[in-house]
């Protein structure tokens, strides 16, 4: 692992400009996120961390298109998200962003090329090309020789590695990983960050959303969230002593 | 649009998975519509039974024959009206047949006279009880639609000469003569001899209410040598063309009211009875059968269908998660709307398709064991048994399927 290579930054994938996120839990407003603001640039390996209750997950929902923000403004790719319906978020979902989650999420009955073709399938991805594809992202987690398995006939890390062979398979701009260690034992979860660091190397953009500070010490930049605002960001640091020096 | 068939194949794959992994619970709950699809199956074979052998019936009538009748083939209302008209005679032919001849653009072509009523018929210890006995002229061939087993019609001479001669029904036959020929053999009614000389074949029963194999025909001027009193007098008339029925049918009663010397002020005193009306009357009664019947039997698909959408709605439930981790990969809602949809009713399809098997072979039981009852299996049947599943299928998944597609992806993937 090369961990101080710093890639250059390149131009803004996510622009959030003060959101806030309210739920409501029977009669009680909860404000999971008050005012959050936050740029990400392509070629970024981000962390965002926090205690659990800190809006964390809620940010993750937001950047991942996944769900709306009650106020603010969010733009990916210059596409304005906070005004879009279910099914264009869907698209932006489909093309934009690979998910990793910490449950894997494979589905249980389909062999690991079935699972990673899935987004081409909702991409409207022909079945020779689908399949082409699929079995080359596998090829390149390394499971070249897995490609008929079904998640029950494969280990933890194995199976983790299928679904961030889904996150890539459609060739997104971020690939948004939550705790995607949370379920591995420490060897194995090193392995997983190995690739991920393989993945940003390779110009890959990142974000990883985790409460483990040893996991967060992979990615380049770290945000910190309490009570549903940034609490700290050494991005925003690192970019300001970059003008400075600049200057 | 690729996309959208990509989308259905997809869906199918996971159908068909998803059937494979529940066997149990896909055949139980295919239990509903297999049942249900046997019961509308079978009911529409019956119906389709139940047509055709109307239709045959129908045609015994023939559809070119008119009826110079006292009564219609109807229901009436004032029937005080039809009971005291004069009874129908069978010398009314003589003129009728006379006038037809003198027009040269007559739509007729011959009235034939008939006279029945009903006796036992014995031969050595054997009898027969309630067989309808008919007499009438040799032209009364042309007016019928019966074929000969053995043996002939009466000609002309025995017609006119009142020779004891008769044509026996195919149940008559059978009762009297169980292993040898009637033909040349005398049978006794009231007591007369009558040689037979013919046998007709095997007719069937009118819309399985009374035989119509159960007569005996024999020449009119022997019959009303013997049974003249308390029988019932008809003119069977033939039209030229069966297209002109309807001017068939003024010519005749413009000659029945001849015959009759109505004067124009007085309403008719006969009524002219056709194969139509008779349909047109009992075609009503015949429909209410068969819509009754497929309510009933619908039901018990509408059964079935319930324990579809019940099974659909626990399986969108057991699969929230997986829902929400397709919708975060990027799946609509018409995605995830037409994968349950599909998934529905490809279980609908495997029940009707079980269910129409069943129906075949029962048919086919049924055809084999009881020869009579009517029923008919037909490619048609087969084709809407298909599309009700299919419809079946659309119908009780709809509900959970949409219930589905509004998931909220965040809540979804939570779901444990």
């Amino acid at each position: 692992m090369n961990a101080d290579v710093i890639r250059p930054l390149g131009p803004i994938i996510i622009d959030i400009a003060n959101i806030t996120k309210d739920y409501v839990m029977g009669e009680e407003v909860v404000h999971a996120l008050r005012g959050v603001s936050l740029q990400i640039h392509s070629n970024e390996y981000i962390a965002i961390m926090g205690p659990s209750g800190s809006g964390k997950s809620t940010l993750m929902n937001m950047l991942g298109c996944l769900d709306t923000p009650t106020s603010g403004h969010y733009e990916f790719n210059g596409r304005n998200v906070s005004a879009m319906n279910d099914d264009e978020l869907a698209a932006i979902r489909n093309r934009e962003i690979g998910f990793v989650f910490q449950t894997f999420n494979l589905l249980p009955r389909a062999s690991s090329l079935r699972n990673v073709e899935l987004p081409l399938i909702y991409a409207g991805v022909d079945p020779e090309t689908r399949e082409e594809r699929a079995a080359q992202v596998l090829r390149d987690v390394g499971l070249g020789d897995r490609l008929d398995h079904k998640p029950n006939e494969l280990s933890g890390g194995q199976r983790q590695r299928v679904a961030i062979a889904r996150a890539l398979v459609n060739d997104p701009s971020i690939i948004l990983a939550d705790e995607p260690t949370g379920n591995l034992d420490s060897k194995t979860g090193q392995e997983i960050m190995a690739l991920f660091e393989n993945l940003y190397q390779r110009g890959h953009t990142i974000i990883l959303v985790t409460h483990e500070p040893y996991i967060a010490r992979h990615a380049r930049r770290t945000v910190h969230l309490r009570d549903g605002l940034i609490e700290s960001d050494d991005g925003a640091v690192v970019r300001e002593l970059e003008s400075l020096a600049l200057t | 649009m690729k996309r959208f068939v990509y989308e259905v194949s997809e869906s199918w794959k996971i159908a068909v998975t998803q059937m494979r992994s529940n066997k149990t619970r896909s055949i139980l709950t295919a239990l509903g519509v297999i049942i249900g699809i046997v019961a509308v199956t079978l009911m529409g074979t019956a119906i389709t039974g139940i047509q055709i052998g109307f239709d045959k019936s129908m045609a015994v009538f023939g559809d070119d024959v008119l009826y110079v009748e006292q009564w219609p083939w109807k229901q009436v209302d004032d029937w005080w009206n039809y009971r005291d008209r004069k009874k129908i005679k069978t010398e009314y032919a003589e003129p009728i047949n006379r006038m037809i001849a003198a027009a040269p653009n007559s739509n007729l072509l011959e009235a034939v006279p008939t006279s029945s009523l009903i006796r036992s018929v014995k031969y050595g210890d054997s009898e027969v009880s309630n067989i309808l006995i008919r007499g009438t002229v040799s032209d009364y061939i042309i007016t019928s639609t019966f074929d000969f087993k053995e043996g002939r019609f009466f000609n002309e001479l025995e017609s006119r000469g009142g020779a004891n001669v008769c044509v026996i029904g195919y149940d008559v036959a059978d009762a009297l003569f169980p292993s040898e020929s009637p033909i040349d053999k005398s049978v006794l009614i009231s007591g007369q001899p009558f040689k037979v000389i013919g046998v007709i074949s095997r007719q069937g029963s009118f819309l399985g209410l009374f035989s119509l194999d159960a007569i005996v025909v024999m020449p009119l001027p022997v019959f009303q040598k013997y049974f003249s009193a308390k029988s019932e007098s008809d003119i069977l008339v033939k039209v030229k063309d069966k297209t002109k029925l309807a001017e068939a049918r003024d010519e005749l009663t413009g000659l029945m009211r001849r015959v009759r010397g109505l004067p124009p002020e007085k309403k008719d005193d006969f009524s002219i009875n056709e194969q139509q009306a008779l349909k047109s009357t009992l075609d009503p009664i015949k429909n209410s059968i068969a819509i009754a019947g497929l309510f009933v039997t619908g039901l018990s698909l509408f059964v079935g269908a319930i324990g579809i959408m019940n099974i659909t709605f626990v399986s969108v439930k057991e699969r929230t998660k997986e829902i929400g981790t397709r919708k975060a990969l990027g799946a609509r809602r018409r995605t995830i709307l037409l994968q349950f949809l599909i998934e529905s009713t490809a279980l609908c399809l495997l029940g009707g398709f079980i269910g129409l098997t069943f129906a075949y072979l029962m048919c086919f039981g049924i055809g084999k064991t009881f020869p009579s009852f009517p029923i008919h299996f037909s490619f048609n049947l087969v084709m809407v048994s298909m599309i009700v599943s299919i419809l079946t299928g659309l119908f009780s998944g709809f509900a959970p399927a949409w219930s589905a597609s509004r998931l909220d992806p965040v809540t979804a993937l939570r779901y444990e």
